[in-house]
């Protein structure tokens, strides 16, 4: 059985650089574009894993987290939180909404794979 | 105005600091308490056996009366001590400090002054950092480029036995996102030149517009002449005149200024105004104009062709000060809100009724003006659009109109902060300088 991870990113070349990383250490990597959409998406599937951007098109990243917070399904699901915001307020947020984990912009790959592993392992406390 | 000039006002304040009537001191001094009261708003000169008079009964050196110390050296150090636990303890001495270390008591001033324009310039800066939407994009868009190429390098660099097609498509991506990085970093660069280079100040657009201004009198001579200077070409000559928005705010100003000259030359209007002794609604009916064109062309004649100096103030719908010609002892807000009580804000809440006012500024000097102010309404965006109000009031020193006897209809001041006036209905924040009257 695959673990899976959802990637809901809008940058295309960075969604292929950690689709990339991610499918190397036998992750089945579905990714996601549309901020709109993804709380639907995410509910359809419920992946091992979510990472998930804050600047999105069409709703914030918060806002998806507060959703899928506030959903059954995916109450407890570890979260990813990326920013291209400095430390301040966003983390402060993404803390408050419940995220497990929280990474700045730009981050290193090892990094990601690291978090992502960890989180499926069940080891969510905050980085 | 001179120094000496401000003897009554600070006879005045003195007194009231005792909590002395004023019949009771013309009656110890053997004077009529009509005749105080006319010396008290500084109507009637005084010196010699009187002042010493006057001076014995208040308890202060007769010089302390007449010399003083400047009524806004004073305000600033108050305001200075007002949030200094050590100060506010002193403040009873503060006259004593200015009177004996005048020079030290200037620098401290100057450099209150100082630090609170570079406060202003901070928060201007700061305000900008956090909600500049253009920074914040172009931030955004550099740091998401150079998370892709830092991945995407690091794929390439690590990954030994990457395929040859993976390796060809992640080479491509790093091309696109650099050529995507340089861009934006060079955007970034030019905003930031253009943003230095223009407000090296920190100063906003209309603070630029006001000490422009200020330096030509808020006269514009350039404009008066038969053949007036294009608004264009008196901009780009301006110095002072650096940003884009200050510049536009200028533009807008000077075309006004244009067409107002041309409606009220300045060779019969100057005579005409000093000859209705500066009625607006007279002045509108002769040249045919609306009440806010007059009061701006009464606030744009030299003060020596017409005895003293004019004073305009504007705000918009907000209430937020549009344009502002202070004269002496009427001082105007720089950063603050005004005084709710100004009759600028009566005229405000009732558009298109004009209201006169004598008013007694509060602080030392309480001298009285007359003020004429009326909101017109406007409709830039067409019938149907949002209404715009713009409000504007006049503010004529008493002496120079034919009121020359009105009393005080109502007291007003600069703003709370700095007015001394202890139950004001209207007062929207604490006082800093109750203790000190």
């Amino acid at each position: 059985m695959g673990k899976r991870v959802l990637l809901v990113e809008d940058e295309p070349n960075i969604i292929e650089a950690i689709r990339f990383i991610l499918s190397r250490d036998g992750w089945v990597v579905d990714t996601h574009s549309d901020g709109s959409t993804a709380v639907d998406t995410v509910l359809s599937a419920v992946p091992d894993v979510l990472v998930l951007d804050v600047m999105l098109p069409g709703k914030s990243g918060f806002d998806i987290l507060r959703e899928l917070r506030g959903a059954s399904a995916t109450a407890d699901l570890p979260i990813l939180m990326l920013t291209a915001k400095g430390q301040g307020r966003d983390r402060e947020l993404a803390e408050r909404y419940g995220a497990n984990r929280f990474m700045t912009k730009p981050f290193s790959n090892s990094e990601v794979l690291e978090t992502v592993n960890a989180l499926q392992a069940g080891v969510t406390d905050q980085a | 105005m001179a120094r000496n000039s401000l003897t009554g006002s600070r006879i005045r304040e003195r007194r009231m600091f005792m909590g002395r009537k004023q019949a009771d001191l013309a009656r110890a001094v053997g004077i009529s308490p009509s005749y105080l009261n006319l010396i008290e708003h500084n109507r009637r000169r005084i010196g010699g056996k009187l002042i010493n008079d006057i001076a014995r009964e208040l308890g202060v050196e007769p010089s302390a009366l007449t010399e003083g110390a400047e009524a806004a050296l004073l305000d600033t150090l108050r305001e200075a001590a007002a949030d200094h636990g050590g100060a506010t303890e002193e403040l009873p001495r503060l006259e004593e400090f200015v009177g004996r270390f005048p020079g030290w008591a200037r620098l401290l001033a100057d450099t209150r002054r100082r630090s609170s324009e570079l406060e202003h310039s901070v928060e201007i800066l700061s305000d900008r950092m956090t909600h500049d939407p253009f920074l914040s994009t172009s931030l955004h868009e550099v740091i998401s480029t150079v998370t892709a190429i830092r991945s995407t390098a690091t794929i390439l660099a690590e990954t030994r036995d990457i395929d040859a097609e993976w390796r060809d498509r992640f080479h491509r991506n790093m091309a696109e996102d650099s050529a995507r990085l340089a861009e934006s970093a060079e955007a970034l660069v030019r905003y930031l030149d253009e943003a230095s280079s223009t407000d090296v100040t920190g100063s906003t657009p209309q603070e630029e517009l006001d000490n422009w201004l200020k330096a030509q009198d808020f006269h514009i001579a350039e404009l008066e002449r038969a053949l007036p200077l294009e608004p264009e070409t008196l901009i780009n000559r301006a110095g002072e005149l650096k940003s884009t928005a200050a510049k536009a705010l200028a533009r807008g100003f000077l075309e006004r200024y244009l067409k107002d000259a041309g409606h009220m030359p300045l060779k019969t209007f100057g005579q005409a105004a000093v000859d209705s002794g500066f009625d607006p609604a007279a002045l509108a009916t002769r040249y045919g104009v609306d009440l806010a064109a007059v009061f701006r062309r009464l606030a744009s004649l030299p003060a020596g062709d017409v005895g003293g100096e004019i004073g305009l103030v504007s705000c918009d719908g907000s209430g937020t000060l549009t344009f502002r010609k202070p004269v002496d002892d009427f001082p105007l807000p720089r950063y603050s809100a005004a005084c709710a009580l100004w009759p600028l804000y009566m005229a405000l809440s009732r558009p298109m009724s004009p209201v006169r006012r004598v008013v007694e500024m509060g602080g030392r000097s309480r001298r009285l003006f007359v003020t004429y102010a009326v909101c017109q309404p406007s409709q830039p965006a067409g019938f149907d659009g949002p209404p715009v109000l713009e409000a504007a009031m006049l503010i004529l020193p008493l002496e120079i109109t034919q009121m020359v006897d009105a009393a005080a209809e109502l007291e007003v001041g600069t703003s709370c902060r700095i007015c001394p006036r202890p139950a004001c209905a209207a007062r929207r924040e604490p006082s800093i300088m109750a203790e000190a009257f």
